[in-house]
């Protein structure tokens, strides 16, 4: 940027005002100065000023409101400051280009040396202008640099700063990692799967105030924050705890902060939404807040942060300040921050920061606030649930309106819900990644085509509900087209394969699986979902084009069977109100489907649709999409059901060595 | 089972391999002690085994932790100022650096506790430091 600045002073230099010459120390302030007024001209949110100064030389102005401001600070009388601005040429050219711009500060540099404000005062040496500390964020790093202390200058800077940050409030939401006063306060909800939102409070005002550019630090900090839902990040994890999914794609690897040496203590500090963040995972792994995390248990949790083992023992060393192998509540909040902050780059200390030892935090929060709505759907039995349950909820939302999955269906059926919420958390994520045009966000995941989605997940979640004993309760009335029928030809194998009994791992790794119980549970509702879904958009499918379809299937879902499915075609054909199956299905999530047993091939026949031939094309394109949509279900399920195989080989194995250790074990203790 | 040092410190740096000999060696008389005691009652008193046996340059005392853990300390004979009582209290202090080890939930029983995994047993690390500068 100091090149394209002094080619265009150079440029600029031949016509008008007399060539500028200036020293290296002028031409690096003044290119800065040049820069914090054009970028802050160039709109707050927009990309930072350094990108905004890197446009074409000629065309980069500074807008008169920050330079007006700029040169005010500079304290000279306002008088001086018009002839300046006449001088450099400025009102002439009506702008304040890169030349105008440099030649004024070295007139105010002039001025403020006593000099008159001549053309000629420029061309000899002058110490830098000096502008005043104001208020504005740019402003605050003008001025000589040889007068800005360290920290000092800092501080204040931190907190108009972080007053200013509070203020942009849609540059913020933008941000994944934002100030971290202002993200979780704005989505507290959802904070849980984004782990990163509770970075540092002062890490990144000090990032940013030690950063040359104050807009691009942050985003810098941003980037690697990022936290792709469906990313490859997933939990090492263990299977308990499987509401870490999300938090461990979250944890995704973070870009080394700059001059961590420089920072105060602050980055120890833990603030107030930190502290309410850290009380309810802790809250998650232990309901009672005044007691205990055991070991094992926050290893299991820890470990999923992605962090190697020896930086979790050293963080546990730091943490565990009686060494008792447990973790009560201030030693967690402490442990977690640590891993906070390592997982954001910085270093570990030496020893435990004063800001947080037990003692420390204990008087600085008083009794946390249990009942954070965080915890409204999470159930204790099912602790693993709970970020993908925040996920879920927000999915959920942003699927009402195709398929309308009341929560508050969900809220009746409660454990059922909560695991059909994980797992199609879990669901979703795969099908992120799956998708690779999908940006991994959770957003994406509302903005992706939803009959894709859903029928990927209801069949993933068929999977898993497919081991459920009793028979899936096929729903009384449900319509569907064919693609969703042939869904649910898959979703109620009742005779799966046991490898299908594991819960589909989250993309980049683990296992958690959710009982039988819960995955029929959530397959009943996700299927609801799908039929609904699907009979959205094809809704005058009709029953005759369905019977062939029917038909095909049970050949191709060998497991299935026929009983239950011919239950299940006699049901869509007769179904004109369907939106309605909805909450009947979930009222019959856990009925027998035998009282569904009519004669089916004989309603399904019946109906021929009025407007079949009308839709004749319309439905073989959902036919075909249908097709194609089983298609990639078949392969997802191949795919699922490979890697179960896999798990399961892994988990024998893992019981064969136990055993032989067990084994070794045993003659020792005979002393 | 295998008999490898979990941790192992000494102050001046040469000489080490010798030391690391000397360690070995008394292992054997630890598990001559051990196995002399027989099925002796937890006791503090027993854990501590006191001098192994002396050369002419060094005295090795032992110690035994109740999950079978040998601490062994190599001692300059020339340092008379060392007491039993201290020797005690090092090896007490020793064994409560080990147990605060064991409490972390990443470390695995049998791990080293110390070199590669340098985040894992600072704590014991300095402590063994403290121990070991004065009596040097």
């Amino acid at each position: 940027m100091e090149a394209a600045a002094a080619a265009a002073a150079g440029g600029g230099c031949g016509s008008g005002p007399p060539p500028l010459l200036l020293s290296e120390g002028e031409q690096q302030c003044y290119s800065e100065l040049f820069a914090r007024c054009a970028g802050a001209a160039g709109g707050g949110p927009g990309p930072g000023p350094p990108e905004a100064a890197r446009v074409a030389p000629g065309t980069v102005t500074a807008a008169a409101g920050p330079v007006a401001d700029l040169f005010r600070a500079s304290q000279l009388p306002a008088e001086t400051l018009h002839q300046i601005t006449e001088l450099c040429g400025a009102k002439r050219v009506g702008y304040f280009g890169p030349t105008q711009f440099y030649i004024a500060l070295k007139l105010i540099a002039a001025a403020q040396s006593g000099l008159p404000v001549r053309i000629e005062s420029i061309k000899c040496e002058l110490p830098l202008p000096r502008f005043m500390m104001s208020k504005n964020d740019g402003e605050i790093r003008f001025g000589n640099p040889a007068e800005l202390h360290g920290t000092k200058v800092q501080i204040p800077y931190l907190t108009t700063e972080k007053n200013s940050f509070k203020r942009m409030d849609d540059e913020d939401k933008q941000q994944e990692t934002q100030s971290p006063t202002m993200s979780p306060l704005a989505s507290p909800p959802s904070s849980p799967p984004h782990y990163q939102r509770v970075p540092l409070s002062h890490g990144y005002s000090k990032l940013r105030s030690s950063a040359e550019q104050m807009h691009p630090a942050p985003y810098e900090a941003r980037q690697p924050l990022v936290q792709p839902e469906g990313s490859s990040s997933g939990g090492p994890g263990t299977k308990p705890l499987r509401h870490q999914t999300s938090l461990i794609r979250s944890f995704s690897v973070e870009r080394e902060l700059q001059d961590n040496s420089s920072y105060l203590d602050e980055p120890w500090r833990i603030t107030e939404e930190q502290r309410e963040y850290y009380v309810n995972q802790f809250r998650s792994l232990q309901p009672d807040p005044s007691s205990f995390i055991s070991g094992s248990v926050a290893k299991n949790f820890f470990t999923k942060s992605k962090l190697s083992i020896p930086e979790l023992s050293y963080i546990w060393e730091l943490s565990d300040a009686d060494c008792d192998g447990a973790l009560t509540l201030s030693e967690f909040c402490a442990a977690f921050h640590l891993i906070v902050a390592r997982k954001n780059g910085y270093p570990l200390p030496e020893g435990l920061p004063p800001t947080l030892q037990p003692e420390y935090l204990q008087a600085a929060f008083p009794k946390p606030k249990w009942d954070c709505q965080l915890f409204d759907s999470y159930s204790e039995s099912l602790p693993a649930n709970q970020q993908p349950r925040d996920l879920n909820r927000m999915e959920k939302t942003s699927v009402k309106d195709t398929a309308d999955l009341p929560v508050s269906t969900q809220d009746v059926t409660g454990d059922d819900k909560q695991a059909l919420k994980s797992t199609v958390n879990e669901a979703l994520p795969k099908d992120v990644s799956e998708d690779p045009a999908t940006p991994k966000d959770s957003n994406s995941l509302k903005a992706r085509p939803r009959s894709r989605s859903y029928s990927s997940t209801s069949i993933e979640e068929a999977m898993k509900r497919g081991e459920d004993p009793p028979t899936p309760p096929p729903r009384p009335q449900k319509t569907h087209s064919r693609a969703s029928s042939l869904d649910l030809n898959k979703v109620f194998q009742p005779s799966v394969p046991a490898t299908k009994s594991g819960l589909l791992p989250p993309p980049p790794a683990l296992p958690p699986r959710p009982c039988p119980s819960q995955i029929w549970a959530i397959m009943n509702s996700v299927a609801v979902n799908i039929c609904i879904q699907v009979v959205e958009w094809s809704e005058q499918v009709s029953e005759a084009e369905l019977l062939p379809q029917l038909s095909r299937a049970p050949s191709q879902a060998a497991e299935s069977s026929p009983s239950k499915k011919d239950v299940l075609y006699s049901q869509p054909p007769s179904k004109p109100i369907r939106r309605k199956f909805r909450p009947e299905n979930q009222a019959t999530e856990n009925q027998e489907p035998s009282t569904v047993a009519s004669g089916p091939a004989s309603a399904a026949t019946v109906k021929p649709h009025p407007t079949v031939q009308k839709q004749s094309s319309k439905q073989k394109k959902a036919i075909q999409t249908a097709i194609r949509k089983n298609k990639e279900a078949n392969a997802v399920l191949a795919r699922l059901n490979s890697e179960l195989q896999q798990q399961l080989k892994e988990v024998h194995q893992e019981r064969i060595a136990l055993e032989n250790q067990l084994e070794q074990l045993r003659p020792v203790t005979v002393l | 089972g295998a008999n490898y040092p979990l941790y192992i410190r000494s102050t001046p740096t040469e000489n080490e391999l010798k030391f690391h000999y000397m360690v070995h060696t008394s292992l054997d008389v630890v598990d001559e002690k051990i196995s002399a005691m027989g099925k002796a009652l937890v006791d503090q008193r027993e854990l501590y085994l006191g001098l192994l046996y002396p050369t002419e340059d060094y005295k090795v005392y032992g110690y035994v932790t109740n999950s079978k853990v040998k601490f062994v300390m190599v001692v300059d004979s020339s340092n008379t100022a060392l007491r039993d009582n201290e020797i005690r209290s090092m090896f007490r202090k020793l064994h409560n650096s080990y147990t605060d080890v064991m409490c972390n939930p990443f470390y695995n029983p049998g791990d080293r506790i110390q070199s590669r995994f340098v985040c894992l047993g600072r704590a014991f690390d300095n402590m063994v430091t403290s121990m070991m500068i004065p009596v040097c």
